[in-house]
């Protein structure tokens, strides 16, 4: 009913099957509610009411991994972390993503020291950099831009590896 | 009910166990009270409990390593910041401690704000505190080798990545997998 | 098996998965035989408050023993300063409690201060003390967000971020960056006022006291806000002592202590505002008196606004304080003095200071130790949230699961305080 009046007037549309998924993939990439350290304050930020990060459909942060389809690593990422990181990167079901926001989660930033592992990418693979100290909401959410620009060029052929 | 008139912790000190006190010193108006390490729970119950007194509230532990240099009494020193609620004043009773296993009684059983303090220290500067009730790592990971804040601990510097060494760095850099 | 002990892809252990054994002694005898079971909380719960592992012995839904494990936030901060020049050390110590970075900055800055004997002047004195109450409000807010999101209010999040956008706002347009601005420098701030702070403030000041207003028409009467903090963690005044506790979560209980006015710093003795107390000692009086605090630090920036005095806002004594740029170009002595202070730094002498000031937290404690060259030989801090976790175990006995959530948020602990 609804659907065939709908479709009444905006005639017949047609689409690959890619760019549907990818379509659906990026209006609602919902990420895990994990925070580290500072960035995890800007994280939230971009979440509240000033910067809205639901325009994106990314409103709801799943506490569960097993419900997370992107993590954003927001913060500095100690030796004693890593392996928690690891675990819940295995927990989320695929196709899944990551964000390293920040200077400390991307090359270690201004810690280079004995705690601090130098770059998150040393534990999981990362998608999306986001440079900053921490990176203001604009930067995070020109990250994740970035991420579904990356999502919605993703070819039918890599999805079987 | 009567409040008894403060006294001079460094005077009060003297006359109840002046075995204790090993040198007094004031700088910037922080008046310092070095501590034979043997009398120091004796020491941290006299501040707290005489009247007068009344140190009832625990500032801060904190330990420091003086690696490499030797002209103070010993390698270790620990600095109890102590601090009266009534008398509003803050002392720093320390002690030294020697380099071969440096231990030093606990000061839980007087304030229990020390049991995560010391044990900070334990896990930071290698410093045993007998009679403590937990004494674990509490930051560093529990099968971490050595104890970061000592002076001969290194820093544990990995080489900057700039333009002209960026391609060496990323060949060995172990990145992850899926 | 031989091969079955599970591995990460980092080849190291999973250790936080321990065993009961190892926990003889902490837990009580009734764990042992699986009487009481035992609950890993976190490090990643959806409690928003940071990477902390509770290990919850529980009997039925009560806590009968609450083991806090930090260090997942360890950063070596007091170690990498050691490796700084005084001056450069100051961008560190605004990454420890992120929530208010200014009052990290003024704890070192003052222990820096004491050690050299450097002076301040009057206007960066009162600037200082304009951004901490600011930060103070802003800190608080997000306490608030956080805490009312924690049980279930998810407006009140959405409205304390909109007003804290206002007070970052602030700060971005005095020092450049949103939260981590290191404005306060050793001798003063790092630059004056722009034009367009003090009317920001001032009509942040206008705005303000109805949202707080709002605030409390969405909790403080708020009958599931009321069921859910009522008599819920009460600590005892000697016990909050006993356990080092500062701050909003000891004024709860009613002890009156407050740094700004036991030890003024920064010229505090001079504003006059009121310490709000609690009588019960439960998440609820906590939550009232930070409220409370919010109004009092607005009166504080009120007077401080009054007050603000013309004037240099950083020390004229070169041997600490480099000079402004305007003199490069003029003076020989001020290049000389630029460039000693921007690559060497300058030197302290070998000796200890402890400074503490009131955060939003409660009793931020620096002890510094010079070695007589431009670098500490030992920073330390004394956080409030890390004597307030060690406090956690004592405080969540005999509540429900439930209210651990609570408990945790009224003590308002950050991660990267308790951790450094």
């Amino acid at each position: 009913m609804g659907v065939s009046s709908k479709l009444g007037n905006l005639g017949v549309v047609t689409t690959t099957l890619e760019e549907a998924v990818n379509w659906g993939r990026t209006g609602a990439m919902w990420p895990l509610l994990f925070g580290l350290a500072c960035c995890a304050i800007e994280m939230m930020s971009t979440q509240a009411s000033h910067y809205d990060m639901s325009r994106f459909g990314m409103e709801l942060n799943r506490a569960s991994p097993r419900q997370a389809d992107l993590i954003i690593v927001a913060g500095r990422v100690t030796r004693k972390m890593a392996p928690v990181i690891r675990q819940l990167y295995d927990q989320m079901p695929h196709p899944k993503w990551v964000v390293s926001m920040g200077d400390c989660a991307s090359c270690g930033g201004v810690y280079n020291n004995y705690a601090i592992v130098q770059g998150v990418d040393e534990i999981i693979p990362v998608d999306v950099y986001v440079a900053g100290c921490p990176p203001r909401p604009e930067q995070l959410i020109h990250g994740i831009m970035t991420l579904h620009e990356k999502v919605r060029g993703e070819r039918i052929t890599d999805w079987a590896n | 009910m009567e409040i008894a008139k403060a006294l001079n912790p460094e005077q009060a000190l003297r006359d109840a166990h002046p075995a204790a006190l090993v040198g007094v010193k004031t700088f910037r108006d922080e008046l310092t009270l070095v501590i034979d390490p043997a009398h120091i729970v004796t020491v941290a119950e006299f501040m707290r409990n005489t009247p007068g007194l009344l140190f009832n509230y625990l500032s801060d532990i904190s330990a420091v390593d003086y690696y490499p240099e030797d002209t103070r009494p010993g390698r270790f020193g620990i600095s109890y910041h102590i601090y009266s609620m009534l008398y509003n004043r803050r002392i720093r009773l320390k002690v030294f401690l020697q380099d071969e296993e440096p231990t030093v009684d606990t000061v839980t059983g007087v304030w229990s704000a020390a049991n995560w303090l010391e044990r900070e220290i334990y896990d930071m500067m290698g410093i045993t505190f007998t009679g403590h009730p937990d004494l674990r790592r509490l930051l560093m990971p529990e099968d971490w080798d050595g104890h970061p804040h000592r002076r001969d601990y290194p820093l544990g510097y990995e080489t900057v990545q700039f333009s002209f060494n960026a391609e060496d760095i990323m060949k060995h850099k172990p990145f992850a997998k899926e | 098996m031989a091969t079955a002990e599970p591995k990460t892809q980092t080849g190291q252990l999973e250790t936080w998965q321990g065993d009961v054994e190892a926990l003889r002694g902490l837990v009580s005898e009734r764990a042992m035989t699986g009487e009481t079971m035992l609950l890993n909380m976190g490090p990643h719960h959806p409690s928003t408050h940071g990477v902390l592992r509770l290990l919850l012995e529980l009997d039925g839904e009560e806590i009968v023993t609450c083991l806090p494990d930090v260090g997942f936030l360890h950063t070596g901060i007091e170690k990498n300063i050691e490796a700084k020049t005084y001056e450069k050390a100051v961008t560190l110590t605004d990454r420890m409690d992120y929530l208010s970075p200014m009052s990290n900055n003024m704890a070192f800055c003052l222990a820096v201060e004491k050690l050299v004997d450097l002076d301040v002047p009057e206007r960066a004195q009162v600037i200082r003390v304009m951004c901490l109450e600011l930060a103070r409000v802003a800190s608080h807010l997000v306490w608030l967000g956080t805490h009312a999101l924690d049980m279930g209010a998810m407006s009140v999040f959405l409205y304390a971020f909109r007003e804290r956008e206002k007070i970052l706002e602030m700060f971005e347009s005095i020092s450049g960056q949103r939260m981590m601005g290191s404005y306060i420098r050793p001798g003063g701030v790092w630059r004056d006022l722009t034009p367009d702070f003090l009317p920001s403030v001032e009509r942040f000041l206008s705005e303000f006291p109805a949202i707080i207003g709002d605030y409390e028409a969405l909790l403080t009467k708020n009958p599931i806000w009321l069921d859910r903090t009522q008599g819920i963690g009460v600590i005892e005044p000697e016990e909050a002592l006993d356990l080092g506790m500062s701050g909003p979560s000891l004024r709860g209980s009613g002890v009156n202590w407050d740094i700004r006015k036991a030890m003024p710093y920064s010229g505090y003795e001079q504003y006059e505002f009121t310490v709000p107390l609690g009588e019960h000692g439960d998440v609820y009086d906590r939550f009232l008196i930070r409220i409370q605090e919010m109004r009092e630090s607005l009166k504080i920036i009120r007077q401080a606004i009054d007050r603000l005095p013309d004037g240099p806002f950083r020390s004229n004594n070169r041997k600490f304080v480099p000079p402004p740029r305007s003199e490069l170009g003029q003076s020989m002595e001020a290049v000389i003095h630029h460039f000693k202070l921007w690559t060497e730094g300058f030197s302290a002498p070998d000796e200890e200071v402890y400074v503490s000031i009131e955060s939003p937290r409660g009793e931020i404690g620096c002890y510094l130790h010079g070695t007589g060259g431009n670098k500490p030989r030992r920073v330390h801090f004394k956080t409030p949230s890390f004597m307030h976790i060690s406090a956690l175990g004592k405080i969540c006995q005999q509540y429900l699961i439930a209210d651990v959530v609570a408990i945790i948020g009224s003590v308002d602990i950050v991660l990267g305080d308790c951790d450094r």
